[in-house]
């Protein structure tokens, strides 16, 4: 099973902080599965301008295929003026329609403040759901308070990041399958 | 529909295009060379005007998995090897393209090939040749319609006075060779949304309409946007030509059909937009409203003249070489379009003469 991992901000470690613990998780749990992670603060993205993403170059070319051959995709993001930044957003540009077609997306949110509790909710899953994704519907939603030195404080954290790596593997197996079966009835 | 060398009075026009994609045969792991290719493309045309087809068309794509980049020059080999097909481009991208160079080879292709050819020319899907040849993808739109403009200009006046935005200007210009008649049938490519289709229609021009899958309803739409926009425009509908392009296979059931087919669709369409075709749209194809012509001989019949009915197109051609399908179910395709489907088809569509 091939993940990518995607921490959606160019700014601020508390993202990436959550992401390394979530990764931590995954491979100590399922040891055979594939994770990579894409932490945009580490590439040069440019701008969507409307082109087959197999026809971007350098860090681009390289953030949308490695997303675009995943079984799974986890997405950590902050919240940026009550929405998901901007960065994250040109990710979702630079693919196609239907790019989340037969995969599983589940999501990790860091805020600053509890009122951002519901924006994953009304504005991420839209886009997912557009994008033909299988969304694990509970989401990891994870306060400022609870960092401390780049690190998480808050054991109950830990446990709910726990059970989304468990989710998004249990969804994502039980997908491919449901789907394999699904195939096989077809003859063709 | 004379300018456009069309005589409804023989029923729907039936061709074959081809993308001139170069990929591997999915159930070998083989890819045969460019060479090869390009003459199978020939070849294929050969078989398809032997067969009392109407048209056969080459693409251009300047990207891996192509081999036909230079589609005039391959239009022009078809021209000697053939006798009655009419030939053309689907498309031509004139947008980075000078459209005097484009008009010279195709008014030659017209003269090589004693009035046979026709330029379809399309703004390109895969977006690759911007980078290429040296154009901003941000001047898609403008360079494709002033581009376009000055080549139906170039065809109305053999002596042009033009000045433009992307290209010198034209002062008392003779283009030459002129067509064998005088001018060319010029289409303008569309996919398969109304906006492009209505541009088409104001302008008077007529439309080439390519389609994946879906609903021949979806399409239908298309089809009456261009129509309702002619007649703004001042144009009859009625004397503008339509033809649709899409997926075709025929085999004995529809099941081979599907079987036959699928592998070649859905690993071409990973190596090319970089997203398999899903199993579950593809097993829709054969629904006798779905645009795709899949299915045996009998049910494509039923589906082109259903398609007929709806659209009231002119011509329809078919895509069957996509994917690295084997030479051999070209022929076999070609051979049931020549023997079963086309004289039913023309049967069924041609219209009585006035008076």
């Amino acid at each position: 099973m091939k993940v990518a991992a995607l921490s959606g901000s160019n700014v601020g470690s508390k993202t990436r902080t959550a992401m390394n613990y979530t990764i931590k998780a995954l491979t100590e749990k399922y040891p055979d599965t594939e994770v990579t992670l894409l932490d945009l603060a580490e590439y040069e993205i440019q701008f969507s301008d409307g082109r087959n993403y197999l026809e971007y170059q350098g860090d681009t070319g390289h953030v949308t295929k490695t997303i675009m051959e995943a079984d799974a995709i986890i997405i950590g993001t902050p919240i940026f003026q009550a929405s998901i930044p901007a960065t994250l957003k040109n990710i979702f540009d630079l693919l196609p329609v239907n790019a989340f077609r037969d995969r599983i997306v589940s999501m990790l949110v860091t805020a600053g403040s509890q009122k951002h509790y519901l924006i994953a909710e009304n504005q991420l899953k839209p886009i997912l759901g557009y994008m033909k994704a299988q969304i694990v519907q509970t989401y990891v939603f994870i306060e400022e308070a609870n960092f401390y030195r780049k690190e998480l404080t808050n054991d109950d954290v830990l446990f709910r990041i726990e059970r989304l790596v468990e989710d998004t593997v249990l969804l994502t197996e039980t997908y491919a399958k449901i789907r394999e079966e699904k195939e096989a009835e077809y003859d063709f | 529909m004379e300018n456009y060398r069309i005589d409804q009075s023989k029923g729907l026009e039936f061709g074959i295009y081809t993308l001139g994609d170069h990929l591997a045969n999915p159930l070998t792991g083989e890819r045969i060379s460019a060479e090869q290719r390009i003459h199978e493309i020939i070849e294929y045309a050969k078989l398809a005007d032997q067969a009392g087809l109407d048209f056969f068309s080459v693409g251009e794509s300047h990207q891996a998995y192509f081999a036909t980049q230079a589609h005039a020059v391959v239009l022009s080999a078809i021209a000697q090897a053939t006798e009655k097909i009419k030939i053309g481009s689907s498309s031509t991208i004139i947008s980075t393209s000078d459209p005097v160079r484009v008009y010279e080879n195709f008014a030659t292709l017209d003269l090589i090939s004693k009035g046979r050819a026709e330029l379809i020319a399309g703004r390109a899907s895969r977006i690759g040749l911007f980078d290429l040849l040296g154009y901003d993808v941000r001047d898609y739109e403008g360079l494709f319609e002033e581009k376009f403009d000055l080549l139906r200009k170039i065809n109305e006046e053999e002596v042009v006075n033009w000045s433009g935005e992307y290209r010198a200007a034209l002062n008392n210009a003779e283009i030459i060779p002129r067509p064998q008649n005088g001018s060319l049938p010029i289409w303008r490519a569309v996919g398969g949304t109304p906006a492009s289709a209505i541009k088409a229609g104001y302008a008077g021009v007529p439309m080439f309409m390519a389609h994946l899958g879906g609903p021949a309803s979806i399409f239908k739409r298309t089809i009456d946007a261009y129509r309702e926009a002619a007649s703004r425009g001042g144009f009859d509908p009625a004397q503008l030509p339509v033809a649709t392009a899409g997926f075709f296979y025929a085999a004995d059931t529809s099941q081979q059909a599907l079987k036959d087919l699928y592998p070649h669709i859905n690993e071409g369409m990973k190596k090319t937009n970089g997203q398999g075709f899903p199993k579950q749209h593809f097993a829709q194809g054969v629904d006798p409203h779905n645009i795709m012509n899949i299915g045996s001989p009998q049910e494509i019949i039923e589906k082109i003249l259903y398609q007929h009915e709806q659209f009231g197109h002119q011509r329809y051609i078919a895509q069957i070489d996509f994917g690295g399908m084997p030479f051999d179910k070209l022929m076999k395709n070609i051979e049931l379009i020549g023997s079963e489907i086309l004289p039913a088809i023309k049967k069924y569509t041609a219209k009585k003469l006035e008076g």
